[in-house]
């Protein structure tokens, strides 16, 4: 969490050049304490709660019914909740990858997107748990997932990918929780030192715990931050690997194939960093945030687009040559089914989107325009989410026995609830913009010129008494 | 301190405001020097070099972590080991019961879940915290400790505690002021 590495070859700054200690502190504790709520909050709040109260009907009416209001049924069981599902926990990847291994990487830019797209990763896996608990038919019974000691007698299936994914994504979960909590406790404490109110000071008081900024207090925090990022690191490649073991360890044709995890993992942290553009985007400009989240960061993440765009297309390219140099009628079938059969014109707009769309990424032109920006990710986000239906759907309708073939369409409730869940991300994400400190104020300190002079870095050793690490 | 008449508030020490963080550092490491132990300093943000200033050796937290996953391991091994060989055999396809591969992605989430939680717990453990009530916070410009602001504080518990030398001492340091911080 050293600031002060020196900039990798010139570009925009990391922040604007005249900030303090205070001003970064005042602007950003000021989001959250500004007694005036603006318009746009309002309205924004207003049109995602709307679709929050969508996906409870949604959720109510299936409780009543049963899946039957959805499009599943033989051959494809499978359809939007499984497609949401991996969609949703693909855009919370990018979340962890900022903070985590962009920690372990020391990439200072990091530190102005980190908690936004913390908070990000929690909410997309709110929304992504959802769909595998409304799919079991019987939600109330979901707990029977987890290993306890009951009158059954019963044991989850050690070795089924689902079982396992239930323990990835909780752990995923809980994790990612751990991590956003800790790394909001010292600017808790600003919020609560700030606030004039008594009821944000009882608030923040009581989230931040006391937390006084001791120099041993930090000591013990940043190791226990630093050894944080080091879990959560191969915590979050784990977590779309086992999503895709759920596709890999079927033998379907399509699904049977070990080039899955990889191609997953970066087609998560693809779909992630779109997200985190499209979210970064809007939010710079209207809270004026211009001097923290800067040009050099949606480049960088440009540029990470780009490069994961260019493994998952790789992934594409790979899935049709395997299926061919495979030799296997069924695969073979699949690929040319994905490109000429029902559903061809989903399958190349995917192509479309997930590998033209991001080319244009090679352009510093494109890469220093935010709103070319927004539309790229916009395009990323929907070819992600396409992918995932080509997967789910494609390879599930027309498997091995043509009389068994069949397609699916997805009816009004797989729609409202799909939409519905966007509606709870975003209102999620209103809260938190709201209530909670976007931008990690603490490390924002760090990067500030005064740091920069006073050597924040690792200092020289001066002293033989203490022995960090 | 005993000869105190009751009513009044005992002092917990003295606290010096800094403007810059190295100033801070400087001090903390003259103050060691002076013979001084029982300090603490106060920063908005993490100063690397400050804890070797004020003498802290190390940490246990690392050791916490690596005894809180290898439980997790082992619990979530041992529950799987379990309940598949004894528990609840389930002969599939005449594979083996205890098929270990098939244990790696569980065994796998639960040892990082139990580290993290135990990275999370014991940090706040070792801390202290959650910590409703601290005597510094009742110095008056102490808020600007999560602003921009750096304290070093100088305990009562000190063995070369004196209020009159040791503020003596701080304001020699170059503070900005020292208070008096009430028990």
């Amino acid at each position: 969490m050293s600031g002060a590495v020196q900039h990798g070859g010139g570009g925009p700054p990391v922040i604007e050049p005249g900030h303090t200690y205070a001003s970064v502190t005042d602007k950003i504790s000021s989001i959250v304490l500004s007694r005036r709520t603006p318009m746009f909050w309002v309205f924004g709040f207003f049109a995602s709660f709307t679709l929050t109260m969508v996906l409870l009907y949604s959720i109510g009416y299936l409780l009543a019914k049963g899946i039957g209001i959805w499009g599943v049924n033989q051959p494809v069981g499978w359809g939007f909740a499984i497609i949401n599902f991996v969609w949703w926990i693909g855009i919370g990847h990018a979340g962890t990858l900022i903070s985590a291994i962009l920690l372990l990487l020391r990439q200072e830019w990091r530190t102005s997107i980190n908690r936004f797209a913390e908070a990000m990763t929690l909410f997309a896996v709110a929304c992504a748990g959802l769909f595998p608990l409304l799919h079991m038919g019987r939600p109330w019974l979901a707990y029977w997932l987890l290993p306890y000691p009951n009158t059954m007698a019963l044991w989850p299936q050690w070795r089924s990918p689902l079982v396992w994914d239930v323990f990835a994504v909780s752990t995923y979960a809980s994790v990612s929780l751990l991590f956003w909590f800790v790394g909001m406790i010292p600017d808790l404490a600003t919020l609560r030192d700030r606030a004039k109110r008594k009821g944000f000071q009882i608030f923040y008081g009581m989230l931040a715990m006391g937390w006084r900024g001791s120099a041993l207090h930090w000591y013990r925090y940043e190791t226990a931050y630093l050894l944080l990022a080091g879990l959560a690191t191969p915590l979050v490649i784990s977590v779309h690997t086992v999503v895709s073991f759920d596709f890999t360890i079927g033998i379907i044709p399509g699904w049977h194939s070990t080039i899955f995890p990889p191609y997953f993992v970066a087609g998560a942290i693809y779909a992630g960093f779109a997200m985190v553009l499209l979210l970064a985007i809007p939010l710079r400009k209207v809270y004026g945030l211009e001097d923290f989240i800067t040009m050099r960061h949606l480049q960088n993440m440009a540029k990470i687009l780009l490069a994961t765009g260019l493994i998952v297309g790789y992934g594409y390219v790979i899935e049709a040559f395997m299926a061919w140099y495979s030799a296997n009628p069924y695969e073979k079938y699949m690929i040319g089914n994905r490109m000429r059969g029902p559903y061809a014109p989903i399958y190349w707009s995917l192509m479309l989107c997930n590998i033209v769309a991001p080319q244009f990424l090679w352009l510093k032109r494109v890469r220093s325009s935010p709103p070319a920006l927004f539309g790229i990710a916009v395009v990323v986000s929907i070819g992600m989410w396409l992918e995932r239906f080509v997967i789910v759907v494609t390879s599930l309708h027309r498997d091995f026995l043509p009389s068994s073939w069949g397609m699916y369409y997805p009816t009004i409730w797989d729609w409202s609830t799909f939409v519905g869940t966007i509606g709870l991300f975003l209102a999620l994400m209103f809260l938190f913009i709201r209530f909670l400190p976007m931008i990690s104020i603490f490390e924002m300190r760090t990067l500030v010129p005064e740091a920069r002079q006073a050597g924040m870095q690792p200092v020289p050793e001066h002293s033989v008494a203490g022995d960090e690490g | 301190m005993s000869a105190q008449p009751i009513h009044l508030p005992r002092v917990y020490g003295l606290l010096a405001e800094f403007e810059r963080p190295e100033e801070l550092v400087e001090a903390a490491r003259r103050a060691r020097e002076a013979g001084y132990r029982k300090m603490d300093a106060y920063t908005p943000f993490p100063i690397h070099g400050l804890s070797d200033a004020l003498g802290f050796r190390g940490t246990k937290l690392p050791l916490v972590v690596l005894t809180g996953g290898l439980i997790g391991c082992a619990t979530a091994l041992g529950m799987q080991w379990f309940s598949a060989t004894i528990h609840y055999p389930l002969n599939v396809g005449g594979k083996p019961l205890a098929s270990w591969p098939s244990f790696v992605p569980i065994t796998f989430e639960l040892t990082v879940l139990f580290a993290a939680v135990s990275a999370v717990l014991g940090m706040l453990g070792m801390n202290g915290l959650p910590m409703p009530y601290h005597p510094v916070f009742n110095a008056p410009r102490f808020a600007f400790a999560s602003r921009d602001r750096f304290f070093l504080c100088i305990e009562a518990g000190d063995k070369l505690f004196d209020t009159a030398k040791t503020r003596a001492f701080l304001d020699s340091l170059g503070a900005r002021e020292v208070v008096e911080v009430e028990e």
